[in-house]
């Protein structure tokens, strides 16, 4: 795999460098991927999703929330319409199970008609105002104060991992290049047209570079003269997940919104856990993911107004996200909103293809984003042939824990290395950990296979599974245990052997 | 050879609870007694607790883990008990029909007429106590670390900050720094030490190893491995004091912050567990609230003695096989035991009202809060003392046990429910 990325990238223009491989940039690889074009995707981490798609809510929003004539409404209502599709090509769990806003007290409701109508301008389908008594039988554990719900039955939930892998990897069995640990440092510039970009793993050729740096977009846009006043405002959301065994809560709640969140919520997830979530504090340094006292506090109060009997004694896992929110305005000049994505082909120079500001719902919206991205680059008189091979299947791989007992049989008697445990808490099989480290994206850390296969995340939080794992990599990839890494290097497991082995 | 499809009993884990059980089936006249266990030898955590101070009540002798555990297994093997060794065991059927899966053995399926409980305890993680921070790697519970030094042979750290005053936090404090590591500090929330006081003397005290009482960790810092540790000092209710924070430069931090019991199966089986203990329910036999089902050791409450476990492991083994045996196929009458002031909990939850007829019955008792001065346990049932016991002190790492004599009988038998207190002395 690394030889033939190395001869791939060799002296070698590309026709699109992508950089950033969230969920913006890896859905882009994939949509371009489609034609005929040759490409590289870049990320600076050891693995693809190690930013924003890492860590949020997980939420395929239904579109009432953003302000109509926004392109952030725009972007998540046909987004919103593709996963059905992305995500039955793809195999990513997804589920449109529908969504609540729930109004505590009467005072909340005005809130509810509000909502409903900005669904309506937004062309939300499916949505419906329905009683407190109606909230209360779907989902028992709600607040007994509960006045009423704004229903849209479009909303869903998916896996931000799945998603993010399955697009990437489905990009790099359609020939795109992906390499990893690969920063952009600079542009290389004639004139006013991009020609190549200059990274810490040498300098790459290209007619076209896409900004999907997340994040970092505002200094990378920047680099390249373009929008200098637009600025990145890292914003903190902060998590609980608990013990699907202890905890269920069967729907996705948003408690009615504030004016900079749609506030802290209480959802289940794909994988059947329940998390709680998050919060919103800005903040300066945009690698700080780390969780604080004041932020728990602050979600578990927001969470137990919607869902009184939560109990912290089954959380299982803490995490943060941050928001990477813009401050463009919106094109239209009617809406007064100054945080929209920016997704556009600046005049000012050639050859970029510029993106920020990709807060919530950026999940939801990554379809859409990139199939705008397409019209972007045919608009800017791509010619953008199809590939008569391009196969938009991106198979799944077995995973244990999801299979009925009959299917877990056949699966071992296939493979036996299935039939060895290694995560306790989830179930994950050796097998699965052994096919992700040889998959087309090869997982080469511990963080990578905790979130190819959900190793690691239950209960006991990878306390038996850590020595295991070091094991099987070091095995698979014939490296010393000392070099095996949580993500990437720098963070490896263990400093030296012991005196006497 | 072909594993067989029905077993009198089977036992799900191999530590010191699990050969206990199996070996006592056997002793008491099952046939077919059945071990299976995840891990690739038999004998549970033990197998990574290489340190001394097993055995000290079993066999008045001073061992360690290991060798402990090769004495269970060598009697196992000797009296035909079968093993299916790095199987896990996925699903209990409430009527004990058991699906485990294995690399060598494939998914297995196995009918068990009684079934003995084992699977220990797991640690309570950094989320379970809401550690604030980032989220590098150095962050251990301290039985990952033991396993990566003791039996993988990797030092998973040079400078350690240890968090709470557990048994294999603090054993894991000398054996790192035997191993050249620097231990700069434990830290324990509470106002008193969690684990047994030997391990204090052994292994933080005789190494100059500091322990703050009162303190916590404020806030893990580092972004790819830990680079620093903030502690704090607590108040009363056990929040940070502002102002007291101190940064401590370290590469690892131990979690070693108590153990739950591992019920997932349990609860899959429909036992009925005590949210104090985490555990199932249990009577003098074991017997869970499942019929048939029983259980013993770190599962059923936390441990600090592997000499208990392993007589829990024989009174479940015996039970198993008897119920096994006979086919009873409900449960039995029995008296409730209440918890009396300053006591966490009461192993057996209860008393069948026959239990006294052959033997006595020993009461497995933690405290809540430490008292260093002459107690008096007591067992009343309201009007009468069924039994009492001076202990010189109790305090809630070290278990105390008391037991009811046969000549209290009749009162169990006509007993509501009995309550275990604890009275200070004169
Ligand atoms: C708390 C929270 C909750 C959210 N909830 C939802 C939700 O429920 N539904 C929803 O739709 N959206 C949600 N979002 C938003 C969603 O997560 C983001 O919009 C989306 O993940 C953005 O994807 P991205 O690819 O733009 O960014 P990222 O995932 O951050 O990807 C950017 C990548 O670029 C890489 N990169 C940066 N600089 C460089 C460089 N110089 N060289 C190479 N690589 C570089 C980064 O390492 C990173 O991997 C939430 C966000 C947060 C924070
Ligand atoms: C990490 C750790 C370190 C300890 N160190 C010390 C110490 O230094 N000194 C001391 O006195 N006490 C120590 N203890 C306490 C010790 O656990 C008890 O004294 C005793 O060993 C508990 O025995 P057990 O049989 O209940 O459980 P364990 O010894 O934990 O045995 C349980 C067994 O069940 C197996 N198992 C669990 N689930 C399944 C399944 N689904 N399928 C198949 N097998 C399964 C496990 O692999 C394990 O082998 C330690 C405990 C832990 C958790």
């Amino acid at each position: 795999m690394t030889k033939y990325l190395r001869s791939k990238t060799e002296n070698k223009n590309f026709d699109v460098i992508i950089i950033g491989a969230g969920i913006v940039g890896s859905m882009i690889a994939r949509f371009l991927s489609r034609y005929k074009l040759d490409i590289l995707l870049i990320e600076k981490e050891a693995d693809v999703c190690m930013g924003t798609t890492a860590a949020n809510t997980a939420i395929i929003h239904a579109g009432y929330d953003p302000l109509p004539g926004t392109l952030k409404a725009e972007m998540n209502i046909l987004g919103n319409r593709m996963w059905n599709t992305v995500a039955g090509e793809l195999n990513i769990p997804f589920e449109r199970r529908g969504d609540y806003v729930v109004a505590i007290g009467k005072k909340e409701l005005p809130h509810l008609d509000e909502l409903f109508q900005r669904g309506v301008k937004n062309g939300v389908p499916g949505m419906m105002l329905i009683s407190g008594d109606e909230v209360r039988k779907r989902e028992p554990d709600i607040n007994p104060d509960v006045s009423g719900a704004l229903w849209a039955e479009t909303g869903g939930i998916t896996d931000p991992f799945a998603a993010n892998f399955a697009a990437c990897e489905n990009a790099v069995m359609n020939g795109v290049t992906l390499l990893l640990e690969t920063a952009f440092e600079a542009f290389v510039i004639d004139g006013k047209r991009i020609v190549g970009i200059k990274t810490n793993k040498g300098t790459f050729g290209t007619r076209w570079i896409v900004n999907a740096a997340g994040l970092y977009s505002d200094d990378v846009m920047h680099k390249a003269g373009i929008r200098p006043e637009f600025k990145i405002t890292p914003r903190k959301g902060e998590y609980y997940v608990f013990d699907s065994a202890d905890i269920s809560v069967n729907n996705v709640l948003f408690p009615v919104p504030t004016v900079i969140s749609k506030g802290i919520m209480v959802t289940t997830t794909v994988h059947g856990n329940t998390i709680i979530g998050p919060n919103a504090e800005s903040i300066q340094d945009k690698e700080d993911t780390s969780v604080t006292e004041e932020g728990l506090t602050e979600v578990w109060r927001g969470a137990v107004k919607l869902v009184p009997k939560l109990n912290l004694r089954y959380a299982i896992s803490l995490f943060a996200g941050l928001r990477a929110e813009g401050n463009a305005r919106c094109k239209n000049q009617n809406v007064n909103y100054s945080h929209d994505y920016v997704i556009e082909i600046p005049a000012e120079i050639q050859g970029l293809v510029n993106l920020g500001g990709i807060e919530s719902p950026g999940l939801a919206s990554s379809p859409a984003i990139a199939q705008r991205i397409v019209g972007l680059l045919k608009d800017a008189g791509e010619k953008l042939e199809e590939k008569s091979d391009w196969n938009p299947i991106r198979p799944a791989r077995p995973r244990f824990r999801d299979l009925s007992k009959e299917e877990q049989k056949i699966l071992i008697h296939n493979d036996p290395e299935y039939g060895r445990i290694v995560c306790r808490c989830e179930n994950v099989t050796e097998g699965e950990i052994v096919a992700e480290i040889h998959s087309p994206i090869p997982a080469r850390t511990y963080d990578a296979i905790k979130r190819r296969t959900w190793l690691g995340t239950g209960r006991c939080q990878g306390a038996f599974d850590t020595p295991r794992v070091v094991g099987i990599l070091s095995r698979e990839l014939g490296l010393p245990p000392e070099q095996i890494s949580k993500k990437g290097p720098g963070s490896e497991f263990l400093v030296g052997k012991t005196k006497k082995v | 050879m072909a594993l067989k499809k029905k077993f009198d009993v089977v036992v799900v884990g191999s530590g010191p609870g699990g050969l206990g059980a199996a070996i006592a089936a056997k002793k008491a006249g099952a046939e077919d007694v059945l071990i299976i266990e995840r891990d690739k030898e038999l004998g549970g955590i033990l197998l990574q607790c290489i340190h001394n101070g097993f055995g000290t009540e079993m066999f008045k002798e001073d061992l360690p883990g290991p060798k402990y555990a090769q004495r269970f297994v060598g009697e196992a093997l000797s009296l035909g008990i079968e093993t299916l060794l790095d199987a896990m065991v996925l699903d209990i059927t409430p009527l004990r029909h058991i699906y485990a899966t294995s690399k060598w053995s494939g998914f297995i399926e196995i009918d068990a007429r009684a079934v003995v409980l084992a699977m220990g305890a797991r640690e309570r993680t950094r989320s379970q106590i809401r550690t604030p921070g980032t989220r590098p790697a150095g962050v251990y519970t301290a039985g990952t670390a033991q396993r990566f030094v003791n039996i993988e042979g990797f030092m998973p750290g040079k400078r350690f900050v240890i968090l709470g005053s557990g048994d294999i936090g603090m054993i894991m404090a000398r054996r790192l720094t035997l191993e050249g590591a620097k231990i700069e500090r434990v830290l324990e929330i509470m106002p008193f030490l969690t684990g047994v006081t030997r391990n204090y003397v052994q292994c933080l005290r005789d190494f100059d190893i500091p322990l703050q009482l009162r303190h916590t960790v404020n806030r893990i810092l580092g972004n790819k491995r830990v680079e620093a540790i903030e502690s704090v000092q607590v108040d009363e209710q056990m929040k940070p004091i502002p102002g007291t924070e101190e940064i401590i430069p370290a590469d690892t931090l131990l979690l070693s912050v108590g153990l739950i019991p591992e019920n997932e199966l349990s609860k899959k089986a429909g036992v009925g567990l005590d949210p104090i203990t985490g555990g199932p329910y249990v009577n003098e036999e074991m017997e869970t609230t499942v019929p048939g089902i029983f259980s013993a050791g770190n599962v059923v409450h936390i441990y600090d003695l592997v000499d208990w476990v392993t007589e829990a492991g024989y009174i479940a083994g015996k039970g198993a096989a008897k119920f096994a045996l006979s086919e009873r196929k409900h449960g039995l009458d029995s008296v409730k035991l209440k918890v009396g002031v300053n006591i966490h909990h009461i192993i057996p939850h209860m008393l069948s009202k026959e239990s006294l007829r052959d033997i006595p019955q020993k009461l497995q008792v933690r405290v809540i809060k430490p008292i260093e001065g002459k107690v008096w346990i007591e067992v009343t049932d309201g009007k009468n003392l069924l039994a009492r016991k001076l202990e010189r002190y109790v305090r809630p790492g070290e278990m105390v046990t008391i037991e009811i004599p046969q000549k209290a009988y009749d009162m169990v038998k006509n007993a509501e429910t009995l309550t275990v207190n604890i009275v200070k002395f004169g």
